[in-house]
């Protein structure tokens, strides 16, 4: 199979003729996007099929071809599971010419693809995945984090909260990789602002019921609930603390990542009043808007969520690397290129990408509207609060990433 | 205040509340399981995804025909069943006979394909479902919050199960039902028409699921999903309190829920094991569970 595909290419290649010095310079003659994230559970609506419409729609504005060579988009599920997603990832390296992994949502699965794409030189482009630690301790120089970050988050909505007085945490923690990163990182900026962690309680991932832990919560008596989880766990923490009197209790829930999905899926009514950071939104602008507006046309109406606008941008800049160099073999290369140029794109405007992989863009503290001021679908947010690019992210020093020495 | 290992005694029987409250969803559902195991000799992995679409059916109603939560709690379980006798009378009545495995193979199959449907039109994020509002607040048991509607759900759960066991214990038509899983042909012989029987059996399972799906909705995500991962350890239960015994499933219901609620507090980490944990020893001890005869 491949090789008659590399056969067909080698012939359109001599029927071009001039192309053949750049076409040589791509592995496969052709350029392999290989979208890997939830497709079918719990994240499949944050990442999953948005994220391989965005990919597409990215490969779509760029011409479909770098420098003569077709580009392919392909897309596997990893069910969330680091085993599943490192033996896709092998696969598409070893056998099916895939030069780049994108997306990757679920941190466990997030920190095993990042191994896989070192060892075989190729490019992780993260835009799913939350953990900080994959542009710190775990960094590599294969790996890109474009949206967003539990540090971020941390940063984002944890100071915004002690800031205004909730200075006495209590942590609702899913228990893996990404739910213990965003507790950590938000544990140090509630202390680093003057605040205190009271305790948490770690669940299982996909539970469907909090009440014990809500229970656990309230007992503490602190005046912040973290939710340090996320998708559906985020859901039924929101709803059924709703139903526990928690809030009219005189606590109050933050929700340290949010999607726009997630207020979908509960409802103004519910999530009104949440704060939470993101780094996009669908109706931030009017480029946001125009592109939003061209993704839900292939989605059933529905917006993109950060991390699906994130796949668009990361991949746009990646063939604007490849363009720039003229070839994907050489994953590192790629990845240094793709740090060297600036970045500029409708839906994160013009920023970089730091040498321990961490893109730089400003994140946006949002706040949930109420019912009565949300003017049509999906008009859920309204902007508190743009922290700036250079203070939204971890300092460079922070994250201990050997890159950055 | 008093403590036990450390936990204060009000904060131990909320968590207890609590498990009853979770254990009601197990005991409806592992009886509808046990229901249908008894009579069909069938293990219906379909059981999940039924209770999911009671669910949705609840969310269909409101809001596309703005049928509130009591018109679903009657319909969601009757149109629900009534596609379980659909299932029956096309599908699982070839299957008559035949291994066991058949049956788990096609069910399980069938939930898959559901659940694929309806990840595909609804999205796998769920829909908000909101609590009616005769049922909304709570009261203060000083000991704990406990909210209206989950104490209507042990009361309704456990009204249920009683009324259920009632019926096939104590009535004609539960003497009926139990002499055809005894032995269908001699009470064919009698007059009785098993199949129909059988059929009507599956259609009650099935809409017992609906049932607690509906129950479900306005406290878990309306998700597609929301049976997938319920059923696992409702088929545990099933198996810790003997397949086909309909005690058996009510109690250890009951029970496995203030277990795994006490996990919770206890050791938070483990509580999505510890119902495979006490399983895996039923198993080794008892092989044909608490409430199961042997052989």
């Amino acid at each position: 199979m491949r090789t008659k595909t590399t056969l067909l290419a080698a012939a359109a290649v001599l029927a071009l003729g001039q192309a053949l010095p750049a076409l040589a310079d791509f592995t496969g003659g052709k350029v392999r996007i290989g979208v890997l994230n939830d497709q079918s559970s719990l994240y499949a609506d944050i990442t999953g099929r948005g994220s391989v419409v965005a990919a597409q729609m990215a490969v779509e504005d760029f011409g479909g071809k770098v420098k003569g060579a077709p580009i392919e988009v392909t897309f596997a599920d990893h069910q969330n599971k680091p085993d599943v997603g490192s033996n896709v990832a092998r696969q598409w390296y070893d056998t099916d010419g895939v030069d780049v992994i994108v997306d990757v949502p679920t941190s466990s699965v997030a920190l095993a693809i990042n191994e896989v794409t070192r060892e075989k030189n190729k490019v992780f482009l993260v835009s799913g995945a939350a953990t900080s630690d994959l542009t710190g301790a775990k960094c590599s120089p294969n790996t890109v984090h474009w949206t967003y970050d539990t540090w971020a988050l941390a940063n984002g909505t944890g100071s915004a909260i002690v800031q205004t007085g909730g200075d006495s945490w209590f942590f609702l923690t899913a228990d893996y990789a990404f739910g213990h990163a965003l507790e950590r990182d938000t544990a140090a900026v509630v202390t680093k602002n003057g605040g205190k962690v009271l305790g948490a309680v770690r669940h299982p991932l996909n539970n469907p019921d909090f009440s014990s832990y809500l229970l656990q919560a309230q007992g503490s008596k602190a005046k912040i609930i973290g939710l340090a989880n996320a998708g559906g766990d985020t859901i039924n923490s929101i709803k059924q603390a709703a139903e526990f009197g928690i809030v009219a209790g005189g606590q109050n829930l933050a929700g340290l990542l949010v999607f726009i999905s997630d207020v979908h899926g509960l409802g103004l009514q519910t999530a009104q009043g949440l704060i939470l950071t993101e780094s996009f939104y669908w109706d931030l602008n009017d480029s946001t808007r125009a592109w939003s507006k061209r993704f839900a046309e292939r989605m059933n109406g529905r917006v993109p969520t950060m991390v699906q606008a994130g796949v668009y941008a990361a991949v746009t800049h990646y063939l604007k690397a490849l363009d720039a160099l003229g070839a994907d073999g050489d994953g590192k290369a790629v990845v240094e290129k793709m740090k060297a140029m600036p970045t500029d794109d409708p839906l994160f405007g013009k920023g970089e990408i730091r040498k321990d992989g961490r893109k730089l863009h400003p994140m946006y503290l949002f706040e949930v509207k109420k019912p009565a001021e949300s003017k049509g679908p999906w008009d859920y947010y309204k902007l508190k609060a743009t922290i700036p690019a250079d203070k939204a992210f971890r300092p460079l020093a922070e994250g201990n990433c050997p890159l950055a020495q | 205040m008093t403590e036990f290992f450390g936990i204060p005694a009000p904060v131990l029987f909320g968590q207890l509340l609590l498990g009853l409250i979770n254990g009601a969803f197990y005991a409806i559902l592992s009886l509808g399981l046990a229901v249908i195991f008894g009579l069909l000799n069938i293990i219906n992995f379909t059981h999940g995804a039924q209770y999911m679409m009671g669910a949705f059916t609840a969310w269909m109603l409101l809001n596309w025909l703005g049928l509130g939560y009591w018109w679903a709690l009657l319909l969601a379980p009757l149109l629900v069943g009534a596609s379980g006798i659909l299932i029956e009378r096309l599908l699982l009545k070839r299957l008559a006979g035949l291994d066991h495995l058949y049956g788990l193979l096609l069910t399980f199959g069938l939930a898959l394909v559901i659940q694929g449907l309806y990840r595909d039109a609804f999205g796998s994020t769920g829909l908000p479902y909101a609590i009616p509002a005769e049922l909304r607040g709570g009261q203060n048991l000083g000991f704990m919050f406990l909210p209206n509607y989950r104490a209507w759900v042990v009361v309704v759960s456990l009204a249920v199960c009683l009324a259920t066991w009632l019926v096939i214990e104590k009535t004609r038509l539960g003497s009926y039902l139990r002499a055809a899983t005894e032995n269908p042909t001699l009470v064919q012989a009698m007059g009785v028409d098993v199949p129909k029987m059988v059929t009507l059996t599956y259609g009650f399972g099935v809409a017992l699921a609906a049932f607690a799906g509906v129950l479900a909705a306005p406290i878990y995500q309306v998700s597609p999903l929301m049976g997938a991962d319920l059923i696992i350890v409702v088929f545990a239960v099933v198996v810790i309190g003997g397949m086909g015994s309909i005690l058996g499933s009510i109690v250890t219901g009951f029970g496995l829920g203030v277990i795994e609620g006490l996990t919770k507090v206890f050791w938070p980490e483990a509580s999505s094991t510890v119902i495979f944990v006490i399983m895996a020893i039923v198993l080794l001890l008892r092989p044909a569970g608490l409430f199961g005869r042997a052989g």
